[in-house]
């Protein structure tokens, strides 16, 4: 597949302070290659640098140093911007205007004739599941999941190549967010590129491709969901009675955590060849097994570590 | 809400190897002056004319008993004064926001990631600000119009001295409401007001300047003088209200001049904004 969004050594410093200015560095050295027809899922903290990165790809602000292509061509390019739709993060849009006046505003923006930005404002507003009653109240009267998806279709209305959400399950209710990921999973199988921020790691998990994890404005992982996952730790977890942990730990010939909780200890090794090893001390202290489960390090744990 | 959302919708009608250039720049700067228009009467900018209209009631009736026989030329001084006053409050007011606020409600984002230069955005809001003071003074004009023959009791040839007038301050007003942009891209909307209003206020005095720095002892300040008088607007070239006001007209040379020299000064400033706001990292 072909490379639609090519980010190299990326990097935005700030400067704070007035007198004695201090820089701090919201992005470095970020690298990143999307793949054509891809989800791909851009994960970090708040005060990662997710925004930042989505800010300077749609030339907001400006880098400090490094560059960025998408489609083959450069950020700076305009004509460029005419093949890509950006949701921003908590959405803005005029409050004066009605959904559908703002849609057919930026369908004009776009050159779109006014029987198209017509047709298409309807189509989207319905895509995004927008109440036919709100089509025409002016967005001031907009909650914030009404204003996301206004935000949603005003991304897609030059019908784009690439579509970069920040945030897009923000405001939004748990129907609300199923009906946005089906969506986005509709945009994948039209043969659009989604390039998403979110800090909520099972939307990811859901819908993505690939993932890139920011830490700290830095890039701490990327690849394949699948890479990702085969990364995973496994670890085995055994809960057992009657076992002081003190004891348990004497007994134990492997390394494992022991932790004392409510009901009793709760036992934590890496490999599964272990759990035997810790039945076998759990026995010596007269301790009773409860439960044995392996448990999987989840992306989450990537995103924390 | 059960509708699917993954309906497709139809790909809209869109010429993208013609995108960037020509007809639809001016397209693109067409529909943003238009929304700016839309946003100042959404705003109620334009209620100010209720006060005018109010102002010249009161003064029509007021005057034909006050002013001897002078009421027609009094009612259009102060006419023609109101409009100045009324167009520099929303030239100055609204045009310090209309970039800031876009930046400060962040509406900016959606629209500036779409294919439009930041000179396009510029340009479009100036034009959309200019659109309603059009309307503004063109509307308080036939209502000062109208207030004359009432109280001329018919056609009075005052009416026909007041346009060349009003032409002047729509002038003078579209290079105020470009001089407050130039002061928003850098700076805050209160200081970019004040700043605005010291360049109404000093543009008026401007030969006052000239005079200065000829007659000034110390070099150093008449050179700070002769600099405000070149670079500051020379706004006394757009005060005909009182001339007006006793039926004379500018001559059609001095105000094609007056109207180049603006279109001129606010090519200047609004390139100066441009070349700011484009270096500007949104919040």
């Amino acid at each position: 597949m072909p490379t639609v969004i090519e980010i190299d050594r990326l990097t935005k410093e700030y400067e704070a302070g007035f007198l004695r200015k201090r820089k701090t560095r919201a992005l470095d050295t970020l690298s990143l290659k999307v793949e054509k027809g891809q989800i791909f899922g851009f994960l970090g903290a708040n005060g990662a640098g997710k925004t930042t990165t989505l800010k300077l790809l749609m030339r907001l602000i400006y880098p400090t140093s490094g560059t960025a292509r998408i489609l083959g061509r450069d950020i700076g390019d305009i004509s460029m911007h005419a093949r890509i739709g950006y949701l921003p993060e908590n959405p803005y849009f005029y409050d004066y205007l009605t959904a559908r006046e703002f849609l057919s505003y930026c369908g004009q923006l776009f050159g779109q004739k006014h029987s198209t930005r017509a047709s298409r404002t309807e189509a989207l507003l319905t895509r995004v599941s927008l109440e036919k009653k709100s089509w025409d109240l002016q967005l001031r009267k907009f909650s914030k999941g009404m204003l996301q998806r206004v935000g949603l279709a005003q991304a897609l209305i030059n019908d784009p190549e690439i579509v970069f959400l920040d945030e897009p399950m923000s405001g939004l209710d748990p129907v609300g967010r199923r009906e946005v990921r089906d969506l986005i999973a509709s945009l994948r199988a039209e043969g659009k590129t989604v390039f998403m921020c979110s800090h909520i790691l099972s939307d990811i998990e859901v819908l993505c491709d690939s993932v890139a994890i920011l830490k700290s404005g830095r890039l701490a992982h990327a690849g394949s969901l699948d890479e990702l996952r085969s990364r995973e730790t496994r670890l085995v977890e055994i809960i057992a009675t009657d076992a002081p942990a003190d004891a348990l730990k004497q007994q134990l010939e492997v390394r494992a955590t022991v932790t004392t909780t409510a009901s009793g200890v709760r036992i934590e090794v890496s490999d599964e060849q272990e759990v035997d090893a810790v039945i076998a001390a759990l026995r010596r202290v007269n301790g009773k097994l409860i439960s044995i489960q392996p448990v999987r390090q989840s992306l989450e744990e990537l995103f924390l570590d | 809400m059960s509708r699917p959302l993954a309906d497709s919708v139809a790909t809209p009608q869109l010429d993208k190897a013609k995108l960037p250039i020509g007809g639809f720049a001016r397209q693109r700067v067409a529909a943003i002056a238009r929304n700016a228009f839309r946003e100042a009467v959404r705003d109620r900018v334009l209620y100010n004319l209720v006060v005018f209209a109010l102002l010249l009631i009161a003064g029509a009736i007021f005057l034909g008993e006050l002013s001897g026989g002078q009421e027609a030329k009094i009612l259009v001084d102060l006419g023609l004064s109101a409009i100045l006053l009324f167009g520099v409050l929303i030239a100055i007011f609204v045009g310090v926001g209309l970039v800031y606020k876009e930046l400060e409600r962040r509406t900016l984002y959606a629209i500036l990631s779409k294919p439009i230069g930041r000179g396009e955005f510029l340009l479009g809001k100036y034009l959309g600000l200019s659109l309603t003071l059009l309307v503004n003074v063109v509307v308080m004009g036939l209502g000062l119009s109208a207030a004359v023959v009432y109280v001329k009791r018919g056609w009075d040839p005052l009416v026909i001295h007041i346009w060349p007038a009003i032409l002047l301050i729509y002038v003078e007003l579209t290079i105020l409401t470009a001089v407050a942009m130039l002061f928003s891209s850098f700076s805050s909307p209160a200081l970019s007001a004040l700043l605005s209003f010291f360049v109404f206020v000093i543009g008026h005095f401007n030969s006052d300047l000239k005079m200065l720095s000829q007659t000034s002892a110390r070099t150093a300040t008449s050179w700070i003088f002769a600099g405000l008088y070149y670079v500051l607007p020379n706004l006394m070239n757009y005060n005909a209200i009182s001339g007006a006001a006793h039926g004379i007209s500018p001559t059609p040379i001095s105000l094609f001049t007056a109207v180049a020299y603006g279109a001129i000064y606010v090519s200047v400033l609004l390139a100066g904004a441009t070349l700011i706001f484009r270096r500007k990292n949104l919040k």
